[in-house]
């Protein structure tokens, strides 16, 4: 099973992308319809990948494709919203849980998106800033989720939050997978890793390595 | 001799209190004493020349051209100095150039369109001059504090642009914050007014003999331009400003 989705269409191509010394010549394609998890040291340039593959940067040499497109040349924002970026530190925006959500335009009622991030239909009145870090991270989840996307891509969301939303969070994931869609995880937690990953890549010094 | 004649004699007397300000910076040690004549000095010699050209600009002979010509020449002196005190907006100077003719252009046609002046260069020059100056300093405050708006708030932005926001939804929150700021120093300046310190326009119209009454409606119908002007051009600051802050394919690139 992890094999067939090994070989799965490329879902993204990096040919030969640099980016501002954070990323060195990154050659490497991801598969579609499975976990892809990233790992290497802080500064190998992770984080930029996930950038890059959301269109926020754009490589000052080589090129990102989307399913063979290139990532510059795309809508943008309908770019984006097919492929939903969950960052490290949830950013939550002024008001309420349902706020934070609505922000996103999304496609489902809100209450069916905190249910697929794990949280109950209670926490959309809430103040969002004042939730605890793992709910926050739950409802940028949850936020993302609104979009409809066939790609999440994560950067480590699980890092600063109690083992019980990591696994909630990892569910999540999990089912988003399930239902056909494709996942790229940046993670530093080995374990995590190997529960996760249909295939890892370990980044250094702004490539693969 | 009238209370606005003062001539060279009063002029020199005045510099007493420069003397005084001299003085006090010698005794404190504060190290300005050229910084004080030299401003004195050149404000001094700014003036007079303006005085000079003004006075064959606006005189009753002339035509009305030159005093259109005077007006475009402040606005395009102010959009130099918006852009050479918040340096940091991208496009500053046609932003601020826009934004100084928008805000001109408005005053100048509710102010002679509705005749609440007679349209001469008389009028035409002082009325642009004031607003022009405000909206100047309002564009500049709004432009840096824009900057700096969205410097602190560059990961919300992003946050919104990645979730399929436009740049314009992405950067609103920001943006909305920033142009309250800039506001606010001209409305509480009108909150204030005539409570500590006289508006220029009034003093100098009573210091001419006009009578206070007249002059305080003179000086209302300037502060409602000046405001209305502040909040042109911040708005056109503001709007014109984050374009800049934004790449073709929608990111922020500042």
């Amino acid at each position: 099973m992890v094999a067939s989705k090994a070989v799965s269409p490329a879902l993204f191509r990096f040919a030969d992308a640099s980016l501002d010394g954070r990323l060195a010549g990154l050659s490497v394609e991801i598969g579609e319809g499975c976990i892809t998890m990233i790992t290497g040291p802080s500064g190998a340039g992770k984080s930029s990948l996930l950038r890059l593959a959301n269109g926020l940067d754009r490589p000052t040499s080589g090129e990102v494709l989307f399913r063979g497109a290139a990532v510059g040349l795309l809508n943008p924002r309908r770019h984006r919203r097919t492929v939903a970026l969950v960052f490290q530190h949830p950013i939550m925006f002024a008001g309420s849980v349902a706020d934070n959500v609505a922000a996103g335009e999304p496609t489902r009622p809100v209450n069916d998106l905190l249910k697929q991030a794990g949280l109950d239909a209670s926490f959309a009145s809430r103040e969002a800033k004042e939730l605890s870090g793992g709910e926050k991270q739950r409802v940028a989840l949850a936020r993302s989720l609104g979009t409809d996307p066939d790609v999440l891509l994560l950067d480590e969301p699980t890092s600063a939050l109690d083992g019980e939303s990591a696994s909630r969070i990892e569910a999540s994931t999990k089912a988003f997978v399930h239902d056909g869609g494709s996942v790229v995880w940046v993670s530093h937690d080995t374990s995590q890793v190997q529960r996760m990953a249909d295939r890892i890549l370990t980044m250094a010094d702004g490539r693969l390595v | 001799m009238s209370v606005t004649d003062i001539g060279f004699v009063g002029l020199t007397v005045s510099l007493v209190l420069i003397v005084i300000a001299l003085g006090l910076s010698a005794w404190q040690q504060l190290g300005l004493e050229r910084s004080i004549a030299g401003a004195t000095m050149r404000a001094l010699a700014q003036l007079l020349i303006v005085g000079l050209l003004l006075g064959y600009v606006i005189d009753e002979g002339r035509p009305l051209w030159l005093s259109w010509l005077w007006v475009a020449a402040i606005v395009v002196f102010a959009a130099a100095t918006v852009a050479r005190r918040a340096p940091e907006l991208p496009n500053v100077f046609p932003v601020g150039l826009a934004a100084n003719v928008i805000s001109v252009a408005v005053s100048v046609a509710v102010t002679f369109g509705f005749g609440i002046f007679p349209l001469t260069g008389r009028t035409l020059v002082p009325v642009a001059g004031m607003v022009t100056g405000n909206a100047m300093r309002t564009a500049v405050v709004g432009a840096r504090r824009l900057v700096d708006a969205v410097e602190e708030n560059r990961d919300e932005i992003e946050a919104r642009l990645s979730l399929g926001n436009s740049p314009s939804q992405a950067v609103k929150p920001t943006l909305r914050d920033a142009l309250r700021l800039a506001m606010l120093p001209q409305i509480e300046a009108n909150r204030t007014v005539g409570l500590v310190a006289l508006p220029g326009a009034m003093t100098g119209l009573i210091l001419g003999g006009v009578d206070p009454v007249d002059a305080v409606l003179v000086q209302a119908a300037l502060l409602f331009l000046i405001l209305g002007a502040a909040a042109i051009s911040v708005t056109v600051i503001g709007l014109a400003g984050v374009r800049g802050m934004f790449s073709a394919d929608e990111r922020l690139v500042v």
